[in-house]
């Protein structure tokens, strides 16, 4: 076990690295970097004048040096501009002398946000935190409401309760978060209800019922389906399996026989699925900020990818990858435990 | 003119959609009669779920090739400033000059007219989706089915590479890969020159592997699938079709390449799991005992047995690439700012929904009602196929 897991943080770093590296590509190309040059500067620059900037903030070089420069393998960069000396680790009104060599996420500095103005790790720390409480609600109502959907209609395979509880996963998974939140807010709007608001910017000082339910239903409401229609074939499998009909046989009440014989075997396949559902989760949470005007991780990500913010970005996706891997890892753990049956080599 | 009642509109747009509502009676009528003879398709009518989902499925699919019989106004050129954010059902000031006098589903911001735009839109998201859910498959399938079949070196790398994609975040991707900066880099041309080419790998592989012991009609097949898909694939790849025929606009290249490269990985990791168990089947080790290629027994043993789960995914994948089109219209990301697709039309609306909730309702309707179509159907093909 120790060992598996040893192999696959080994894997999820290498991973991590090129992904981050991608990214670190995608978003350095030179046609990306004059749009950067010309948001931050000014629109009217001329194109030598668009060179200069470059130049002079840093980001000509070989690319890969830059990228090791991020990543705090290689000394960050150091020029003197009109008499000003700038460097990728020099904080303002700093000389060459008093400032770190070194200035990379291994040191635990994650850089600028060009277009928040802030430390990236303030940014990244504060809006996490909001999308947290935006994740957590969207659990506790998503995994619930979704296991005893299934678990109702695996129950009796084929019966009416079966039948409109399938009907209701699926139309479910066929509703993404931007028609869903449309219609929600639609009806909330066409029938004058009060007591919920359709947007979510208040809820950054203060959840409430009002403004926080519709972006936790819209996201719940498209992730339930597929964790209701795993737990639903993982129960109707499990409700034909030889021990539940010994318990029939037995006379054990058909709830003892739901509760206690079937329950816990059907409930393996639904756990994975739910852990593997967070990266999916990720573009829920950008959908529905965007939607709802809730300035999270998601808005976040918007505002860095619309306007080139490199080592905004470059954190953003580590949080991303971080979250899809980590999930995978314990889907994976967590599959061995809970099924005895299985073993990892 | 006094503005149309609720049920006029409801009886207008019936009266509108009338080319498909033919359309679609002729298809059940002709499919019910001849249901036994149909295979599977003909058991699909045995389901009520996959009647349903064929039914909706249909209806976007007739609208998509009838869109210019139903829809009422130009979607991008009719453009009445007066009728800006107006009601459903209200006439227009000037009947005369146009072929219809009512905006049934109300103006959009710009005053053009909702409803046809959202029948036009159907046009946008079927001539994408389902071409790039078939290259995503070509793709998965040529690379799991050597990854399954040899295993080894070749399996890891490629699943390596198959979880690095399915790792990154969908939304970031689309937000780093379409952009105007992108397109004009000239990446998406090389992507789709590498992506565009498995279809035309897959289809010379199938056809040589069947019928390399006949060379002459060997040599035809593969000819004009090298003439053919070699046309097609220089006018879309690389935008340099001797002929002038065939063309990408650089922006919509870029979003059937993302989506292409979203899918593909998911459809390798299901091929690949496929190959692993219908390999140590009897009819494969007969295959490799009559001598056949690998190739051969790749193509044509193990992949017409793998069928019926890839049919099922095949449709859900078309709702999910529906989905993920839509997604990019939602940020408006590679589609131009007038596109009539659902994705763009309800990104313009979504700013609205309280006081002009008419702009981008419909096309939310739509979107939905196919993608439940599709999902539907997968669901009615899965438990018909499952029977037998």
């Amino acid at each position: 076990m120790g060992l598996f897991i040893l192999k696959r943080l080994g894997l999820m770093l290498l991973t991590m690295l090129c992904l981050t590296f991608i990214v670190f590509w995608l978003t350095n190309l030179d046609a990306k970097l004059e749009t950067l040059a010309k948001t931050q500067g000014s629109a009217r620059m001329t194109d030598t004048e668009v060179q200069q900037w470059i130049a002079n903030n840093g980001y000509d070089g070989s690319m890969i040096g830059r990228y090791g420069q991020w990543l705090g393998i290689v000394p960050g960069w150091t020029k003197e501009v009109r008499g000003e000396e700038r460097g990728r680790c020099l904080e303002q009104g700093m000389t060459f002398a008093d400032a770190p060599t070194y200035c990379g996420i291994l040191q635990g500095d994650f850089g600028y946000s060009t277009v928040l103005r802030d430390d990236v790790s303030t940014i990244i720390k504060t809006r996490l935190t909001l999308t947290g409480k935006l994740m957590f609600w969207v659990m506790i109502v998503m995994v619930p409401m979704a296991l005893i959907v299934g678990v109702l209609a695996g129950m009796r395979e084929g019966s009416r309760t079966d039948r409109s509880l399938s009907v209701f996963s699926i139309v479910t998974t066929a509703t993404p978060e931007y028609v869903s939140g449309v219609l929600f807010i639609f009806a909330v709007s066409a029938f004058g209800i009060k007591w919920l608001k359709g947007s979510a910017a208040s809820a950054m000082d203060g959840l409430t019922f009002a403004n926080f339910t519709l972006p936790v239903l819209t996201m719940a409401l498209y992730g339930m389906g597929y964790i209701a229609r795993m737990t639903r074939a993982s129960m109707t499998e499990v409700m034909t399996a030889q021990y539940i009909r010994t318990a029939r046989l037995k006379g054990v009440s058909f709830g003892n026989i739901v509760m206690k014989h079937a329950l816990r075997n059907a409930l393996i396949a639904p756990f994975t699925v739910i852990m593997l559902q967070f990266p999916w989760l990720l573009t829920g949470v950008v959908i529905v900020e965007t939607l709802f005007n809730y300035k999270g991780f998601g808005w976040t990500l918007v505002q860095g990818a619309s306007n080139n913010d490199i080592e905004l970005l470059l954190s953003c996706s580590i949080v991303a990858v971080l979250v899809v891997l980590v999930t995978q890892l314990i889907s994976d753990i967590g599959y061995v435990f809970l099924n005895p049956r299985i073993r990892v080599s | 003119m006094e503005p149309l009642s609720t049920a006029q509109i409801i009886w207008s747009m019936f009266i509108q959609f009338m080319p498909v509502w033919v359309a679609l009676i002729i298809t059940f009528a002709v499919s019910i009669t001849f249901k036994r003879k149909l295979g599977l398709y003909g058991k699909l009518f045995d389901s009520p779920v996959g009647m349903v989902g064929l039914f909706l499925v249909l209806f976007w699919v007739f609208t998509a090739f009838l869109a210019d019989m139903i829809a009422t106004f130009h979607p991008i050129e009719d453009v009445i400033s007066s009728m800006r954010r107006k009601a459903p059902g209200t006439a227009i000031p000037n009947p005369d000059d146009f072929g219809y006098s009512y905006f049934l589903l109300g103006g959009d911001i710009l005053g053009r007219d909702v409803f046809s735009r959202m029948v036009m839109g159907s046009r946008e998201v079927l001539k994408i989706a389902p071409a790039a859910t078939l290259f995503a498959f070509m793709a998965g399938i040529i690379l799991g089915l050597p990854a399954g079949y040899f295993a080894g070196k070749l399996d890891t790398i490629l699943s390596f590479i198959a979880n690095l994609v399915l790792s990154f975040p969908v939304i970031l991707l689309f937000f780093l890969l379409v952009t105007p900066e992108i397109v004009n880099s000239g990446i998406p041309r090389y992507m789709a020159g590498l992506l565009f080419l498995f279809p035309i790998i897959f289809l010379v592989i199938l056809l040589n592997s069947r019928y390399y012991t006949q060379p002459p009609l060997r040599n035809m097949l593969v000819g004009t699938v090298v003439v053919l898909g070699g046309w097609v694939y220089l006018g879309l790849a690389w935008d340099a079709d001797p002929l002038g025929m065939i063309t990408m606009q650089g922006n919509q290249l870029i979003v059937f390449i993302s989506v292409v490269f979203v899918n593909s990985p998911t459809v390798f990791r299901i091929v690949r799991g496929m190959v692993l168990d219908i390999q140590t089947r009897d009819y494969v080790a007969a295959a490799q005992t009559r001598g056949e290629g690998p190739w051969y027994i790749m193509l044509w043993e193990i992949l017409p047995n793998a069928r019926g789960p890839l049919l099922v995914d095949f449709c859900l994948r078309i709702g999910y690439t529906t989905i993920l089109l839509g997604t990019l219209g939602f940020f408006g990301l590679g589609v131009s700012p007038e596109s009539s697709d659902w994705g763009s039309t309800i990104n313009a609306g979504k700013g609205q929904i309280s006081f002009a909730a008419h702009i981008a309702v419909p096309p939310a309707i739509a979107l939905m009602t196919l993608v439940l179509g599709l999902n539907l159907l997968a669901d009615g093909l899965r438990e018909e196929s499952l029977k037998d």
